[in-house]
């Protein structure tokens, strides 16, 4: 056993190892994250996808720092350049945040504060983490809301949030996210609140300053046409935990659990024969309370038989790898994942290996 | 914005008009003979009838009115055809002939005792009930909480007779630890205004901070929740910069709104209050008015406290437009 108490030297700029976010509550212990670990690099993008109360905004969050010490049991790891945000003071994570990390939300409509103007609130940004003069601030305000590409930033500056169109305001948010160049930029479904037209515009500017800047960008979203245009990897999370993740070629071309195929064969494309019927997964996601035992997508997977005994009901998988980088939460065998893989994309006429 | 004012102002004074004229009618279709009132066991009829023509009242309603609204501007003599007529001059609210004076003056000089009671109240429950909401609702379903909750609900429901006849009889009469109240103007003796003012200031206050208390920890639950308040955390504030900045300004609204009312409510007298701790203050002279029906000084006082609650009304809007910025004022 290593005696030597310093960290192992870390592979990439984010890490994150087994994270767990738990709630306490009155009706039982709320398993929101559940053992979730990935890992991405500066410049690179990674896309957390899964269905409302997945868990995916609680890691995000966890990621931030803003899930409440106080109400929620954080355990595992999150490294950020070496440094550990899970056991952080809430002096030491307020200080990451911001300036370290920074965070978009989804609705732009309700995140900026109602009765501060748009200068206000970006020089803010700048003044908590840096000493400099207003006009410093000020003029690094323009300069931010000029890049995210709002006309005549120098007089908009003055007006106030409820004046901006909420495309404007998601960039907005996007020029205060950025303001400080953070290295870590979690955008948490940043278009889903966002006309169909401008979503495309919101996802281009959010690449565009991720390659400027050379961020990392942990992308929620559920929306799988958006993974496919800006993602390097991706994590497909089910019932708080991860359930296989890879590079994106994996995960399109090479999906092997069975929630993932689901995910897959449930998005409508354009290609398709118009008599053919989209292929939901049947079954709810499973409450946050009572995860199922074993593998918490037992009930709804139609490929249980296929495990030996009762293995899916009562033992959970670990997420191991079955490809480099490819990692995969599942019992059944890798011949039988590859079938499976194939009986289900197959159909669509996609291309599978 | 200076137009929406001015409309504002305008509609304002035609709201007072309505008003002098809705308690001037009301008062003047009491079964009370006000011309009855004016002298004791020894009235004749002969008596009354002088009497009613030297107050006017002998005119038809609607000229009363209107000589009551001209001596509001420019003022009136009662009794012009008599040998001592009496003069009430601009802003004339009517004559109290059981205390021989014009009630405008009597109302002024109630003025002081009801305002420094008002605001001293005023600034103490605000601060406490703010500060103590914010406590709460940040400790929300903690043991802090609860007891502050428990707490802010006795003061609500304990009345303020209580409360004060309490104070006096522990505090004053008990241990002594303050003289017998006994109203001063600050300016002549701060010591002995203060120590008459200390209880009545602490009673008012608690049956209102109690009240400020629970809309200031809805607010700040209410706002706390909001995704803007994510926002200034994601961006690394302070938490006492998140809570006062950014949660307090958002959930400051409505409680401007109930603040400048129930100021304006109090400055038309705190009548219990001022009754129990014998302030000589608007309250106490409504009082006492009503005791023995002196008309005149009844519609005066009513005239006066509901003109502060509409003004009151004007600022607490204009106010709105000051705190948040979507407010149009068109």
């Amino acid at each position: 056993m290593m005696t030597d108490l310093t960290p192992a030297p870390r592979r990439a700029y984010i890490e994150v190892e087994e994270l767990s976010v738990q709630f306490p509550t009155e009706d039982g212990l709320v398993r929101a994250v559940d053992g979730v670990t990935f890992a991405i690099d500066k410049g690179q993008t990674i896309a957390i996808v899964g269905e409302s109360g997945s868990g995916k905004s609680v890691t995000a969050q966890a990621i931030m720092g803003l899930v409440n010490s106080r109400t929620a049991d954080v355990t595992g790891h999150v490294w950020v350049d070496g440094q550990d945000i899970v056991g952080m003071t809430d002096d030491e994570l307020r200080k990451m945040r911001g300036r370290t990390m920074a965070m978009i939300f989804q609705d732009p409509m309700s995140s900026l504060h109602p009765f501060y103007r748009i200068g206000a609130q970006l020089t803010e940004a700048v003044n908590v983490h840096n000493k400099v003069s207003k006009k410093e601030a000020r003029d690094r305000a323009i300069e931010m809301l000029h890049k995210v590409g709002i006309p005549s930033p120098e007089k908009r500056i003055e007006d106030y949030p409820h004046q901006f169109s909420g495309g404007m305001r998601q960039r907005v948010m996007i020029a205060m996210a950025l303001i400080n160049s953070p290295s870590l930029l979690i955008a948490d479904e940043p278009t889903t609140a966002l006309d169909v037209t401008v979503q495309a515009q919101i996802m281009e500017l959010i690449l565009e300053l991720q390659q400027e800047y050379n961020t990392a960008v942990v992308l929620i979203t559920h929306d799988l046409g958006i993974v496919a245009d800006a993602a390097d990897q991706v994590a497909v999370m089910y019932g708080a935990r991860v359930v296989e993740s890879g590079v994106i070629d994996d995960i399109f071309y090479a999906p092997e659990m069975p929630y993932t195929l689901g995910l897959l064969a449930s998005v409508p494309r354009l290609n398709q024969v118009r008599a053919e019927r989209l292929d939901p997964i049947p079954g709810n996601p499973p409450s946050p309370i009572r995860l199922p035992s074993g593998c918490v997508f037992n009930p709804r997977c139609v490929y249980t038989d296929r495990v030996e005994g009762n293995l899916c009901a009562t033992e959970r998988p670990a997420l191991l790898p079955t490809a480099p980088g490819h990692m995969v939460r599942c019992h059944m065998s890798k011949a039988e994942r590859e079938a499976v893989a194939t009986i289900a994309l197959g159909a669509l006429g996609r291309e599978t290996t | 914005m200076s137009a929406y004012v001015v409309r504002r102002v305008i509609s304002m004074i035609l709201l007072l008009l309505l008003l002098t004229f809705v308690v001037f009618i009301l008062f003047s279709l009491l079964p009370t003979d006000p011309a009855r009132l004016t002298c004791g066991k020894s009235c004749t009829p002969e008596i009354i009838e002088a009497n009613r023509h030297r107050l006017g009242l002998d005119l038809p309603v609607f000229q009363q009115y209107w000589e009551y609204l001209k001596g509001i501007f420019v003022g009136r003599t009662f009794a012009k055809d008599s040998p001592d007529p009496v003069v009430c001059s601009a802003p004339c609210l009517g004559y109290s002939f059981k205390r021989g004076e014009e009630v405008f003056v009597l109302i002024k000089e109630g003025f002081p005792a009801t305002f420094w009671l008002a605001l001293g109240a005023f600034v103490m429950w605000l601060a406490a009930g703010i500060s103590v909401g914010i406590y709460a609702a940040l400790r929300r379903g903690k043991w802090q909480d609860k007891t502050v909750m428990g707490i802010s609900l006795a003061g609500y429901s304990l009345p303020s007779f209580f409360l004060g006849l309490m104070a006096i009889f522990f505090i004053v009469i008990r241990l002594q630890l303050l003289p017998y109240p006994s109203y001063v103007s600050p300016f002549e003796n701060p010591t002995q205004f203060l120590q008459t003012m200390i209880l009545p200031w602490i009673v008012l206050a608690i049956l209102y901070a109690a009240f400020y208390m629970r809309l200031t920890r809805n607010q700040m639950l209410e706002v706390l929740g909001e995704d803007y308040i994510r926002t200034a955390r994601a961006k690394g504030l302070p938490e006492r910069i998140v809570i006062r900045k950014h949660a307090l300004r958002a959930g400051l609204t409505p409680i401007v709104t109930a603040a400048g009312l129930d100021l304006a409510g109090l400055l038309g007298g705190a009548i219990i209050t001022e009754s129990i701790f014998s302030l000589p203050g608007i309250g106490s002279l409504a009082v006492n008015s009503v005791n023995d029906a002196d008309l005149p000084l009844i519609v005066g006082i009513t005239l006066v406290t509901a003109t502060f609650i509409i003004v009151a009304n004007l600022i607490v809007d204009l106010l709105y437009a000051v705190i948040d910025p979507r407010v149009r004022l068109t």
